[in-house]
């Protein structure tokens, strides 16, 4: 239904969790459709459709007043159906003449109650099941069928929402892309070869497309055996030249802790991403939480400040991962795109990238100008790839020029500064500001982004006087924006207990509250904004 | 980089069986250059951690690439340079802590990837650079400082342990006899899938067993290493393993398993080709997604 939306020229956002437990437990899945843009999954459900008792149980709590319920009555019965709909949608189904279309029979009802076009779900189910094959034309004629005897079951009830505002109109092609897709589509625009990754949730369908999609010749995806693997056999063919990367989530960000010390240490370009889910240990694996920042920047032992970039949206994430991998290339060391569940699992339709603005970088190889000094200099020096000139020691602790091993103070401060200066490079990220002349302004981050800003919206609507900062680059954090927080109260919305985010730009001298919420679940905006209007009050 | 470099502070002990090894090292290195007409440059040694790793430092004459990275984990690093860039000679060089206790877990794998690399093992019993602790390969009942009333814990059977992992070529050489230990990582090397040298070599301050290994015939002590005989089939994993359950240790090729191994890296390639895929541009990527 959210595709033939979006067929429509709705936009649309998808978003579905299933707990950890493969067979038998609660699969949920929630569609929004509108004639705006879409910044949030939504506060409060419209349509409740449910398969069984256990869902409009678990679910009922999110119906907003005067919702309506759609529900399989071969499952459960409901008592009161003057805001509900009972349909036996298996037999229907098979009176439709395709059993397997008791979904379409719910979806035809939902169409007519939320106001969604029957017309374009009909050219979509056309659409979708003529795929040249012997069959296509009893398939779909059974599936419009289904829709429609969905549609006047519905209407037989009288229950309506109000109407769709019209589609809007689009001047550049759309596409309807997933989080982690835009991430990895993304690498591959900035030029990623190698990947290698260990499954974990809910970074693992972010390996699945690489070890579909990144298969030309030259390049490497593979599964290794641990994130200890993985995050070292990445130090190693970033070392050997590749532009190099994997995907996890907190427990293997964990495992990769030391590792992500050497590739600083030994100054290797690579790129983790970390899609984060909730809580310390194996924590809440399948919900959203933004509280791997501080891991982020600080993943290991020692004096380090890892360069973070945490998309707020699916066309961040497709320019995020570029830009990490540029990051990466352009200061020789590792970079973490800090993406969240809420944000890798969400699909919906955004305009087409323009790939005339994709700009890709790479290290500065050595030719052998310095000799075996690899480390000489201050700053980032030039990059020697085995096989040519420059044979030294990628060195984890601490070194001399040509990387050997020293553990005399000064050169130890030497390299330090060396390696914290080679982070000033890293100054063109970029920001959002609006409305600044205001006393306090909202600034969230990542996935938090989109209810911030629906906040935000209906907030300056009504009046209030707050204004809007925004960067997905965390750290480090763009010069003038920090210059424009000086003096003001910041306000940042963030998925956690602690307010990282908050400290984090409390530590660069910003006036800076976090405002938290650890549910695993994304920001309401209502909540959201009730929040702000109290703390100025 | 040892002799550019005035600075590095490290140094084995008088004694210390790993300048027999780095000596073989060098010698094979330069073997293969002269051989196979092929650049010092296109050597990477991976270097684990402890007195062993320090080797990456300590080589003289002409200077290959080099990693010195954390503990335990030298394995994952090669197995990263070498499906990145299969033109590159891989060398692993790492003790019996590194190797075998804390990055034992990534054997098993790099055997069944079974990617052209070569491991050095120096195996001394023991934990040299933390100044004598217990290691895996250190006797039961050996007294040291982490096993004040004897170590209770069996000692590792390193050779069983490959073979159960799956390493598919494993030889096994003495540090002191650094001619026939170069030939022999010479020959590794030029195994086209994951091999290991296992050398015995001693710890002259925490572990001295070079009598125990060569025996001493006044005080009646047999020798705990011994040539293996030409009767041994090095292709028969039955016999490799019946030879190494032994307590005592053979010096030779212990096994090597028969027929031309194919890496990982190739396999993929093949895999691929059979597939008869292609990578598709971010255009054609993006396109298929276009909103009809
Ligand atoms: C994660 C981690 N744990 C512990 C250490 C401390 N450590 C350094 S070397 C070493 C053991 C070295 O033993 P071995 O690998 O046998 O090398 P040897 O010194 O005997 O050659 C240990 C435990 C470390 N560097 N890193
Ligand atoms: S402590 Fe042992 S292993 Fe380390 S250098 Fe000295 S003799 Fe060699
Ligand atoms: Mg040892």
């Amino acid at each position: 239904m959210a595709s033939a939306a979006a067929a429509g020229g709705y936009h649309v956002l998808t978003f579905s969790t299933f707990p950890s437990q493969i067979k038998g437990g609660p699969a949920w899945g929630q569609a929004r459709i509108s004639s705006e843009e879409i910044l949030t999954p939504g506060d409060y459900l419209d349509v409740l459709v449910c398969q069984n008792r256990y869902a409009y149980d678990a679910n009922l709590p999110d119906l907003r007043e005067g919702g309506l319920v759609i529900y399989n009555s071969e499952e459960f019965e409901l008592p009161d159906n003057s805001r509900a709909l009972g349909l036996p949608a298996d037999r229907m189904a098979r009176e439709a003449g395709n059993p397997l279309a008791s979904t379409i029979i719910l979806i035809g009802a939902v169409a007519k109650m939320a106001g969604v076009s029957v017309e374009a779900l009909e050219a979509f189910i056309t659409k979708r099941w003529s795929r040249g094959r012997p069959g296509d034309e009893k398939i779909v004629s059974g599936n419009i069928t289904a829709l429609q005897m969905g549609v006047e079951e519905a209407a037989k009830t009288g229950l309506q929402l109000e109407d769709l505002d019209p589609a809007p109109t689009h001047d550049r092609p759309r596409i309807m892309i997933r989080g982690y897709e835009a991430a990895a589509i993304g690498a591959i625009a900035g030029g990623v070869e190698a990947f290698i990754g260990y499954p974990i949730s809910p970074a693992t369908t972010m390996l699945t497309y690489m070890e579909a999609n990144l298969v030309g010749k030259d390049r490497f995806v593979g599964q290794a055996s641990s994130e200890i693997e993985s995050i070292t056999a990445l130090i190693g063919s970033g070392y050997a030249g590749k532009v190099t990367m994997t995907s996890t989530s907190g427990p293997g960000l964990s495992l990769m802790g030391e590792g992500l010390g050497l590739a600083w240490m030994a100054e290797i370009p690579l790129v983790v991403a970390n899609v984060q889910r909730g809580g310390p240990a194996t924590g809440l694996p399948t919900k959203t939480e933004q509280s791997d920042l501080i891991v982020a920047m600080n993943p290991g032992h020692g004096d380090m400040s890892v360069p973070v970039i945490a998309p707020g949206s699916l066309e961040e994430a497709f320019w995020g991962a570029i830009a990490a991998i540029n990051w990466s290339e352009r200061y020789q060391g590792p970079v973490l795109l800090l993406s969240e569940a809420a944000i890798a699992e969400r699909a919906q339709d955004v305009p087409m990238p323009d790939l005339s603005q994709v700009r890709v970088e790479r290290r500065q190889v050595s030719q052998g100008e310095q000799g075996n000094r690899r480390y000489a200099g201050d700053g980032v020096t030039p990059f020697p790839v085995p096989g040519g000139a420059g044979a030294y020691v990628a060195n984890g602790s601490e070194h001399d020029e040509q990387g050997d091993t020293t553990h005399l103070p000064d050169i130890h401060v030497t390299m330090t500064n060396r390696r914290f200066k080679k982070l000033e490079v890293l100054n063109d990220g970029t920001f959002e500001a609006e409305r600044t002349e205001a006393e306090t302004i909202v600034l969230p981050w990542g996935g938090s982004k989109g209810s911030a800003r629906a906040a935000w919206n209906e907030l300056t609507a009504e009046g209030v006087d707050i204004g809007w900062c925004y960067t997905m680059f965390i750290n480090p954090l763009p010069a003038d924006l920090l210059t424009a927080l000086q003096g003001k109260r910041v306000l940042v919305p963030e998925l956690n207990y602690l307010g990282q985010f908050a400290a984090h730009l409390r530590s660069k001298g910003v006036n800076a509250e976090a405002i938290t919420q650890y549910t695993g679940l994304p920001f309401k905006v209502a909540d959201l904004k009730a929040e702000i209007r109290q703390r100025l009050a | 980089m040892a002799k550019r470099n005035p600075l590095y502070d490290f140094k084995w002990c008088p004694g210390c069986g790993d300048f027999g090894v780095k000596v073989a090292l060098e010698q094979a290195l330069v073997g293969r250059m002269a051989e196979r007409n092929e650049s010092i440059e296109n050597t990477v040694i991976v270097a684990g951690i402890g007195c062993s790793g320090n080797m990456v430092h300590m080589m003289e004459g002409p200077q290959p690439f080099g990693i010195h990275g954390i503990h335990g984990r030298a394995l994952p690093i090669a197995y990263g340079i070498k499906s990145a860039r299969p033109d590159l000679n891989v060398v692993v060089v790492a003790g019996d802590g590194d190797f075998l206790s804390i990055g034992a877990e990534h054997i098993g794998p790099q055997a069944r990837r079974n990617l052209d690399i070569t491991a050095v093992i120096m195996d001394n019993g023991i934990y040299g650079l933390t100044k004598g602790q217990a290691s895996p390969t250190t006797e039961m009942n050996v007294v040291t400082s982490t096993t004040r009333f004897g170590k209770l814990d069996d000692k590792l059977n390193p050779f069983l342990f490959y073979l159960g992992a799956g390493v598919p070529y494993l030889r096994s050489q003495l540090s002191s006899r650094v001619k026939d230990l170069a030939s022999d990582i010479k020959e590794a090397m030029e195994y086209p899938g994951f091999s290991i040298v296992h050398v015995q070599s001693p710890c002259t301050t925490y572990n001295d067993t070079y009598s125990l290994l060569k025996g001493d015939a006044k005080k009646g002590i047999e020798p705990l290493a011994y040539p293996l005989g030409d009767d041994h089939n090095a292709e028969d994993i039955t016999a490799a393993a019946n030879l190494v359950r032994d307590r005592r240790i053979p010096i030779g090729m212990i096994y090597r398993h028969e027929g031309e191994p194919v890496a990982a890296h190739q396999r993929l390639a093949d895999a691929k080709e059979r597939a008869n895929i292609e990578q598709a541009s971010v255009e054609q990527l993006l396109t298929a997604m276009t909103i009809a």
